[in-house]
């Protein structure tokens, strides 16, 4: 159950998106992010899922496997497309006491719906494809020119690295705990909702307890090697960008020129 | 009270590229009365073995039979089972959460669904039953307790639901060598106390060769070897195969041998191994 969230986590591949330079990456899934909300019809997002579809086949992740991620936010959809079905005014499709469900509403909501999907599946794939520590590595280059006004940009990529490297380790956690007090009669399934938050307890008590004991001992280990932050820190692996990371570039080029010109045309 | 495992097979991750064959094709069984070791490498698939004795984890296939129900059937009540068969995990004291000691011990029984009275009852004999002062020690915060106490504490809270069977997931690792044996002798008497099957995960030869009726060895998911310790020590080029050393006792009574003393090949224990090379040393004058 705990396995099944994929937001955040790395499918191990060795295809040309994984190898990918992070930073062409993080843009990449910026600018794909920033294209579903400039575009205003079907088309556009039909080029878009195309365009996805294909970083998916040539990344070789199974699409169940993304699918899965999409999951967890299913009651978010729902909850979206309901609202905008039903509270759009326009042309009476179908109506019901109160309730009523037009034309545009209906648009509205599919609208919607596609934009939160490829929304989702465009920024798992950023972390499907790309080692969490090149991610922040990533992150770290890009917010670099920001330190000259003072954004603590190593900082703040050492903190999201750390979050990145124990969410795995937290919920093996998690799941080790649920599983003793499991052994110990606990029933975390059946009940209202006041005796769920309570079954609750001895699952946090001891999660946070290991959690403490665990940032306790990094720190120590950091400090025990001599951390001081990022100054004058060198790196193993220098990122510099390869003939790949160009053509991805163009490609990315080529993809927003489409997408804005579709959305001037349509 | 008997368990048996038949064909058992877990496969972790199925389907991804991660995919992992845990568990392959185990069987062996476990009479009433028996203390049971388990040996194995750190990965080898014990505590995934483990997980299926009381239904916390599914078989992909295979049977896990405990007296006359089969576990991996489903329908069955995972209550019922966990009642009867008890799980330590490796670092129980992890899993402590309430603000005193007894309250602690107290959440299993009272997820047993048992009365107050009996539940005192039970958290003052499994406190006692681990070596543990109940008067002194009922009140205190589990957190402030000392490594081996905390051990104690956590042990104390699978004993007090009674189980018919006792799993313990290396309930020494982590323990220095005094707590270490105060652990074992623990678990010694509570096997003798209940009579009940123990089970005992480890990877110290010593312990096992000493304390088991029984040894079951797997490695990287298959069983290398069942039967009474003189049986799986005696297999000792397979052993040594899958990078299993034979306890400290019996490697040295096989350098001996060696050099040409004549004692018994397989010696398990200190006392037998004394014994012997005192009558061979009275032979040799």
């Amino acid at each position: 159950m705990i396995r099944d969230i994929t937001l955040g986590q790395y499918f191990p591949g060795d295809s040309v998106i994984h190898r990918l330079d992070p930073r062409v990456k993080i843009i990449a899934t910026l600018m794909f992010i920033i294209e579903l909300f400039i575009v205003d019809n079907f088309i556009g997002f039909a080029i878009a899922a195309i365009c996805l579809g294909l970083v998916i086949a040539v990344s070789k992740v199974p699409l169940s496997f993304i699918l899965r991620g999409l999951k967890p936010i299913l009651i978010i959809l729902m909850f979206t497309f309901a609202l905008n079905i039903f509270m759009v005014d326009g042309r009476i499709l179908w109506q019901w006491g109160f309730l009523k469900i037009t034309a545009e509403g209906l648009r509205l909501a599919v609208f919607m719906a596609i934009r939160l999907v490829l929304l989702l599946m465009g920024s798992s794939m950023l972390t499907l494809c790309t080692r969490p520590l090149s991610l922040t590595d990533g992150i770290e280059r890009l917010l670099a020119p920001l330190k000259k006004i003072g954004v603590p940009a190593h900082e703040i990529a050492m903190m999201m690295t750390i979050a990145l490297r124990f969410i795995p380790t937290l919920l093996e956690e998690t799941d080790k705990i649920m599983k003793a007090q499991q052994a110990r009669g606990a029933d975390f399934e059946t009940g209202n909702l006041i005796q769920k938050a309570k079954a609750l307890i001895p699952i946090l008590v001891p999660l946070f307890v290991s959690a403490f004991r665990i940032a306790q001992d990094l720190a120590m280990a950091m400090e025990a090697r001599c951390y001081r932050g990022g100054d004058n820190r060198t790196r193993m692996h220098e990122m510099k960008l390869k003939g790949r990371d160009y053509v991805a570039v163009l490609l990315l080029i080529v993809f927003l020129a489409v997408i804005i010109i579709e959305t001037r045309l349509f | 009270m008997s368990i048996q495992v038949e064909n058992l097979v877990h496969i972790y991750d199925k389907g991804m590229p991660s995919e992992q064959i845990a568990l392959d094709n185990i069987s062996f069984t476990c009479e009433d009365g028996q203390m049971v070791g388990i040996i194995g490498h750190t990965g080898s698939g014990k505590s995934t073995l483990l997980q299926h004795l009381n239904g916390l984890l599914k078989p992909h296939s295979g049977r896990v039979i405990v007296g006359d129900v089969d576990i991996t059937q489903p329908g069955v009540p995972m209550v019922q089972i966990r009642r009867k068969i008890g799980l330590v995990f490796q670092y129980p004291e992890y899993q402590l959460f309430e603000e005193t000691v007894a309250k602690d011990v107290a959440f299993g029984p009272k997820n047993l669904g048992l009365d107050e009275e009996e539940i005192e009852e039970r958290v003052r004999e499994a406190i006692e039953l681990v070596g543990l002062d109940y008067e002194e020690i009922k009140d205190r915060s589990p957190f402030d307790l000392s490594g081996g106490q905390k051990r104690r504490v956590a042990i104390a809270g699978v004993v007090a639901m009674r189980p018919e069977v006792l799993i313990l997931d290396e309930p020494t690792a982590g323990l220095d060598p005094k707590a270490h044996q105060d652990v074992l002798k623990m678990v010694r008497e509570v096997h003798e106390r209940t009579g009940n099957i123990t089970i005992l995960v480890s990877h110290n030869m010593g312990d096992i060769a000493e304390m088991s009726d029984k040894v079951v060895v797997i490695d990287s998911g298959h069983l290398v070897a069942v039967g009474t310790p003189y049986e799986v020590f005696s297999k000792k080029e397979e052993l040594r195969r899958v990078g299993l050393e034979l306890p400290p006792i019996t490697q040295f009574t096989e350098k001996l041998r060696e050099k040409g003393i004549g004692i018994d090949s397989t010696i398990l224990d200190v006392d037998t191994a004394a014994m012997q090379i005192a009558q061979y040393l009275k032979k040799e004058k």
